[in-house]
């Protein structure tokens, strides 16, 4: 329909949506709906074509180097193969089977290669021999710097009767790790180390204890040790952190290999890399102890499971640790949030305001308009400037203005110009939309910008729409109706509408499924709805009628979100992935994978650069949507992210979970920033106030909180200094920052809006129970 | 050591298990037999397999945004996993998890529901609740309530105009003055299909009883909008029945304002309440659960307060004898012995001062007498019937039920059971108990009760009960009992003479013939007929011409209204055995009032303030049941 109606934006967007993406979209599509049923193997099943290249998830699990920085990428699983081809040669040789040899040899071209490897072997010194093959052996372990003092660490003493100790290391890859009835000793012997070291160190090296104990025990239930399983459970699951209770509830049930199929998150945590940022010093400590008690197993499962993350600096405190420990995944590698992000906002579109002086009411005594004389408005000047953080104008192509929407930012402008300056003087009003009788699960609500139409999205599967003003929805007459009318006339959008069906709300049925998340266009003329079917859909606001159904999550649809801009939107769902759509294509430009676990919240970067996603993975990824890649990877909530809100300047996010805390973060530098400490139930609504002087939280705990978020942001230093070590010391200052609590009867607060004017909406259902 | 290996154990043990002797048990239920180690291994797997379920449905629970996991969460999770949901257990209500003492067996309690019953309903609620958005400034510029938010209605209703024109008309016109405007309202409210908007503000304008307790006209147009609403079909009370309850109850058993003037006849208004109760629970009463429960035990409790005026406990009375044989059976005879002692005490004296206080002692033991009665009349049924086999035991109920609609402009009373309430409500008084002060309750077998009984009234109850029809015979139950005496007159008025019967205790007997053989007239329960003369009375009454009625019972005989003020005394004695009275003599003297023209028969009825009633007889219920309201 769009495209007939506007043949121009048809042209406009084949010349500007990125036509890489749109080559090959039903390939994309393939894989991604594939990929659920293929979770068991072992191999990268994500869509390669859009997930990150740096993200850790990602990460090509096969490769056993962690100092491979993506220079080397390519060439480390060629390599790779060839000694694993070498190790089973020299293998099938011991075994006296020469003619396999021979095969093998001939078939994959080996024949240069395995001779000088056997040369090497055979030819140098025992002493210089296992010297290079433990420096290969280290250098494989070691960190990402180039600067690491290998020459300082004592050679691991290989034993002697071996002359090609890669046989060894490269079969412990197939095999089980080391013994499994030995799982305990070693973990107990590195836990007794642990506990022996320096505080400073302590605190520090005890982050390797979780993922090394699921590790340990996801191997003994997959190689079916069920007992030994249970017992190393029960030995060591107390000395975990209280914040991974969820997931040892996951796992103290698990305790089978075919239980293990089935849960895609843990086969993840098998076969991806959990982070672990410990400071150099640390490190070195750890190398040395494992490398003097021989502890290879341990070491082993360092290597092929965990990415150490080694910083320059003071090591961290215990709770500088846990602010920044709890997702599924570890923490952030630091060079995942090197890329450069454009945060800045764009530049407004110079639209000629007619700025009454402030005389409103003599203009309208008089009945006509006074002095119209048109300015640039203020509120432009300061964006005419190009921000040197914005992107490029054109980086994403976005919509022309039409001259509905110049007359809305007009509107806009007006409004704002009456907007009260918020601070912690001066708090916002609150206004509660309660839903009553909302029997059937009221799940997810959304304001229109202006704040004049209300949606709720129901468990019923109904999208209902309100009128938040005493203007009544009504519907476009029917085809027939709009034939009689006089197109010519002046009023004649306000023809087109059918008074007979004027009312208050109106009802979308459509969805076979709860709706999980509802989202206005920014003109109004739309609505976006996500359901437990699987789809997301966009209904007319000017018909009430459905338009289109997107398929392609096929699971779960928990939010979308309208970008800022129009055309734009984003999906995320069970699926695990997050889908950037355009009204009017009807598969997605992009896929955003990495998450773990289902992405549960979306939301657009005000300048529609960017896309948002929380996961119940326990981190938040920040994607460029002009290609796709992760830019920002954040870990420190300790439960399922179920809302996200970007500050009006677009240089800060907030993030509001389960666990009832919120998370600052600056999205420059790729920091965390701040914590506010107080909510007592999962936060599912966040918003900024219009300035962002304020940052609003809802709860389930049928409070709204306020928060000085100005304070927590100006408090902060933040530089290119601080951020290369990846963190900042962050002050516990919850309390000073809580501006307001305000108690609703018994109604869980759902969603949070900023008026125009700053007055702030809150909804939710009344809970009679 | 093994103490503490066990505390240990039980610690780890996080989850729920399925032992493996259910999964055998299930299994052996669909003809499989299982090994030890099968079962084992299947029962790990059924509980990760729950687990995991339970898992992935607490993620629909967050997504919509809820505390609480709900079957449906459920059997999303499951249908995702492709695996069956299960049905059946939608319900919104939490269901009873209960054990069963004796096998260490526990189960959801799963009570039958009749489809049939539930499909031909004609009760469906109309005009659920609109989901609807409403504002509230909460909190201005960040600082305090700017008005309290108060108590949001559990059903706030957008009310379209209409329905509050309706409304403001409706309470208008039932509390105001025309009885014909009021009469038109009541009629509306008990057959308007499109009010169930409004029932909270109905209920809310009926629990306003306790601000008019004064004005007895109010308390009966509100005890009528009850009736109304009650016997609207279009509505569903949901739990305002409860309210509705609590403001009848309020007329039955409150020491009312009004009552404070004796000239006031708040015994009627008792008496209609204690009727409506009875129809609300009989109608109603499966809306609340323990309903039936709470009613008794508040009667009870009323009744054994010696400090409440006589006024509640003629209400207690009253209320239990409406409420059915069973009731009276178990709370009102049990407390008869205690409760006697006052009640004679009152009636004893014949203090100037105490006249007021004595006649109200009258009302009771007239109210207690008739409630005995029928519980006496309606237990010699129940052991007949149950001798018979219940199959046709009931032969005019039915039809008792309905005719009584038809020729009754005023409550119809409910056809009353011989059984107890149903299981559903009873059960909770029976099986519960939890924290219930219900008393031991063993059954008394009739003669037993008939004795003791006897030990109080002595002849008046002998009079009263003995001389019927057999039981099970002639004498229907009750409620269809003046449905006979209505239609017999008209259909066989000579044939009921002819089928009467002569007393058979009764000493002094006389019964005139039926004279008028009206079909409006009283069924005739008086019942002060002298007996044996050593415990007795001496009534001085003349046959009169207008007195002829009398049906199942002998009746009174009374002098002529013209035979001037009469006077009469006689003692109603009883052995008492070994209480210290004697007998008990009722002494009245009468003040003329101006006959009734219309109802001549009647008129004499005003004059007879021994037992029952006293003043005017309420012509809405002429066709009542109940011999309380008959006038005397």
């Amino acid at each position: 329909i769009i495209r007939q109606k506007n043949p121009k934006k048809k042209t406009y967007y084949a010349a500007h949506v990125m036509t890489p993406l749109l080559s090959a979209p039903g390939e994309k599509m393939a894989a991604v709906q594939d990929a659920p049923m293929e979770l068991d193997s072992e191999k990268e099943t994500k869509p390669e074509i859009l997930s990150d290249g740096t993200s850790n998830l990602s990460g090509n699990t096969a490769s056993g180097t962690l100092s491979s920085p993506p220079l080397t990428a390519g060439g480390a699983p060629k390599q790779e193969d060839q000694q694993t081809l070498i190790a089973v040669l020299q293998f099938l040789r011991r075994n006296k089977l020469t003619e396999s040899v021979d095969i093998l040899r001939r078939e994959a071209c080996l024949e240069d290669q395995e001779d000088s490897q056997t040369l090497d072997g055979s030819g140098g010194g025992k002493g210089d021999g296992d010297g290079g093959d433990a420096n290969s052996l280290l250098s494989r372990v070691s960190i990402a710097s180039a600067a690491a003092p290998q020459s300082t660490l004592t050679p691991i003493p290989v034993k002697s009767e071996y002359d090609q100790p890669d046989v060894s290391v490269v079969l412990s890859a197939y095999s089980q790790q080391g013994d499994p009835s030995l799982y305990q000793v070693y973990y107990t012997g590195l836990k007794n180390f642990i506990e022996s070291v320096l505080d400073c160190h302590r605190a520090e090296l005890s982050q390797l204890f979780y993922p090394l104990f699921v590790h340990m025990y996801l191997e003994l239930v997959y190689n079916n040790h069920e007992t030994k399983a249970k017992a190393f459970f029960e030995k060591f699951s107390g000395d975990q952190e209280c914040y991974y209770q969820d997931d040892l509830q996951i796992l103290c049930g698990l305790t089978k290999k075919e239980h293990l199929k089935g849960n895609e998150a843990l086969l993840d945590f098998r076969t991806s890399r959990f982070v672990l940022r410990i400071s150099r010093d640390s490190y070195q400590l750890l190398k040395r102890h494992l490398q003097e008690r021989h502890n290879n197993q341990i070491w082993n499962i360092i290597q092929e499971h965990l990415y150490i993350d080694i910083f320059d600096g003071m090591p961290r405190s215990k709770s500088q640790i846990d602010s920044m420990s709890g997702s599924f995944a570890g923490e952030t590698r630091r060079e995942v949030n090197k890329a450069k992000v454009f945060y800045g906002l764009l530049k407004e579109p110079e639209i000629e305001v007619p700025l009454d002086d402030e005389d409103d009411e003599a203009e309208n005594e008089e009945g006509k308009p006074k002095k119209k004389k048109t300015k640039k408005d203020s509120m432009g000047s300061k964006s005419k400037k190009q921000d040197p953080n914005a992107p490029q104008q054109n980086r994403i192509p976005l919509p022309e203005l039409k001259d509905s929407d110049k007359l809305d930012k007009i509107m806009y402008m007006k409004e704002s110009t009456k907007r009260i300056r918020l601070g912690p003087e001066n708090l916002p009003s609150i206004c509660f939309y309660s839903f009553l009788n909302a029997y059937q699960g009221l799940t997810a609500v959304d304001f229109t910008d202006d704040s004049s139409l209300l949606a709720g999205g129901f468990a019923d599967s109904t999208v209902r729409v309100w009128s938040a003003t005493p203007k009544k929805l009504r519907k476009v007459k029917s085809a027939a109706e709009l034939n009689l009318i006089d197109k010519e006339s002046d009023d004649v959008l306000e023809r087109i509408m059918d008074e007979k069906t004027a009312s208050e709300s109106k009802n979308l049925y459509g969805h076979s499924g709860p709706v999980y998340g509802v989202s206005f266009s920014p003109d109004r003329n739309y609505l976006l709805s996500s359901s437990e079917d699987g789809t997301v859909r966009l209904w007319s606001l000017q018909t009430f009628t459905c338009l289109v159904g997107y398929k392609g999550h096929n699971y779960p649809v928990w939010d979308t979100h309208f970008s800022p801009f129009g055309y734009y939107f984003v999906s995320g769902g069970h699926d695990r992935v997050a889908r950037l759509w355009a009204t009017d294509h009807y598969q997605p430009l992009r896929i955003f994978a990495g998450h773990l676990a289902d992405v549960t919240c979306t939301r657009f970067h005000p300048n529609s650069n960017y896309v948002v996603t929380g996961s119940t993975d326990r981190t938040i990824r920040l994607w460029d949507v002009l290609n796709g890649n992760c830019v920002r990877f954040f870990t420190g909530h300790k439960g399922p992210i179920h809302s996200l809100a970007f500050s009006p300047n677009g240089k800060f996010l907030a993030s509001g979970s389960t666990d009832g805390r919120v998370l600052l973060w600056d999205i420059g530098h790729g920091l965390m920033i701040g914590e506010l400490k107080g909510h007592t139930d999962t936060i599912y609504a966040l918003k900024f106030s219009r300035d962002g002087e304020i940052l609003a939280s809802g709860s389930m705990d049928n409070t709204v909180r306020l928060w000085d978020s100005m304070k927590a942001f100006d408090d902060m230093e933040t530089d290119d200094f601080t951020a290369a070590t990846g963190h900042i010391p962050l002050p516990d200052n919850s309390q000073e920052l809580l501006l307001g609590m305000y108690h609703s009867k018994s109604t869980p607060v759902t969603h949070l809006h900023f008026t125009r004017r700053n007055l702030l909406l809150a909804a939710g259902a009344y809970n009679s129970q | 050591s093994s103490s503490q290996s066990g505390m240990t154990e039980r610690e780890e043990r996080r989850f729920a298990e399925v032992p493996r002797e259910s999964i055998k048990l299930m299994a052996e239920s669909s003809g499989v037999e299982l090994s030890e180690e099968v079962a084992a291994l299947l029962a790990e797997d059924v509980c990760y397999r729950l687990r995991e379920a339970t898992q992935n449905s607490s993620q629909f629970m967050r997504h919509a945004k809820r505390r609480k996991l709900s079957v449906e969460d459920l059997n999303r999770a499951l249908r995702w996993s492709n695996t069956e949901t299960i049905c059946g257990y939608g319900a919104q209500d939490a269901l009873p998890f209960r054990p069963l003492k004796e096998g260490e067996l526990f189960f959801v309690e799963d009570r039958e529901i009749n489809l049939v019953e539930l499909a031909l309903a004609t009760n469906i609620p109309k005009g659920c609740a609109e989901t609807m958005v409403r504002v509230h400034v909460s909190y201005l510029d960040g600082k305090g309530n700017l008005e309290p938010q108060g108590t949001v209605p559990t059903a706030v209703q957008s009310l379209s105009e209409d329905l509050l024109k309706y409304y403001q008309q409706i309470t208008r016109a039932i509390l105001g003055e025309d009885p014909h405007l009021m009469k038109v309202a009541l009629l509306d409210l008990q057959s308007n299909s499109k009010i169930a908007a409004l029932l909270p503000y109905f209920v809310y304008v009926i629990s306003g009883v306790k601000s008019v307790s004064h004005d007895l006209d109010q308390l009966n147009r509100l005890l009528h909008m009850v009736k109304s609403l009650v016997q609207n079909p279009y509505l569903y009370l949901g739990s305002y029945v409860r309210s509705l309850v609590s403001s009848v109850m309020y007329c039955i058993l409150e020491p009312l304002a009004a009552s404070i003037n004796p000239l006031n006849d708040h015994w009627t208004l008792r008496d209609y309440a204690a009727l409506l109760l009875s129809h609300i629970f009989w109608t109603h009463g499966d809306l609340v659960s323990g309903l039936y429960h709470q009613i008794l035990l508040s009667l009870q409790k009323v009744l054994s307060d010696p400090v409440r005026p006589l006024c509640s406990h003629y209400g207690a009375v009253v209320g239990l004898h409406a409420l059915g044989w069973k009731a009276v059976e178990r709370v009102l005879y049990p407390h008869l012995p205690a409760y006697w002692a006052n009640l004679q005490a009152v009636l004893d004296d014949y203090s100037v001062s105490n006249a007021q206080v004595k006649a109200d002692g009258h009302k009771v033991y007239g109210a207690i007498l008739v409630a005995v009665e029928r519980l006496l009349k309606m237990k010699a049924l129940s052991l007949t019937l149950a001798a018979e086999g219940s199959g046709a035991g009931l032969p005019g109920t039915t039809t008792g039920a309905v005719g009584f609609r038809e020729n009754s402009p005023g409550l119809s009373p409910p056809s009353e059971p011989l059984s107890e309430p149903p299981l559903g409500i009873a059960s909770h008084l029976q099986a519960g108990g939890a924290g219930c002060p219900w008393e031991e309750w063993t059954p008394v077998s009739l003669p037993a009760m008939y004795c003791e009984l006897y030990s109080f009234f002595g002849d008046s109850l002998a009079v009263r009960f003995s001389t019927g029809p057999p039981l099970g015979g002639a004498t229907p139950p009750g409620p269809c009992q003046p449905l006979e005496g209505r239609k017999e007159p008209a259909s066989s008025a000579p044939n009921l003479e002819n089928t009467r019967k002569m007393p058979q205790l009764t000493a002094s007997m006389n019964i005139s013939p039926r004279q008028d053989g009206s079909p409006r007239m009283e069924p005739q329960p008086p019942s002060l007929a002298a007996t044996e003369t050593r415990k007795t009375c001496s009534v001085e009454v003349p046959p009169g011409p207008g007195l002829g009625t009398t049906d199942i019972f002998p009746k009174a005989r009374f002098p002529l209204p013209q035979a001037g003020p009469p006077a009469f005394s006689f003692i109603i004695g009883g052995r008492q055995m070994g209480r210290r009275c004697q007998g008990r003599r009722f002494q009245t003297s009468f003040t003329p009032t101006p006959p009734l023209t219309t109802h001549p028969p009647r008129a004499y009825a005003h004059k007879l303030p021994v037992i029952g009633r006293v003043s005017k007889p309420v012509r809405r219920w002429t066709c009542s049941h109940y011999s309380l309201h008959l006038p005397l």
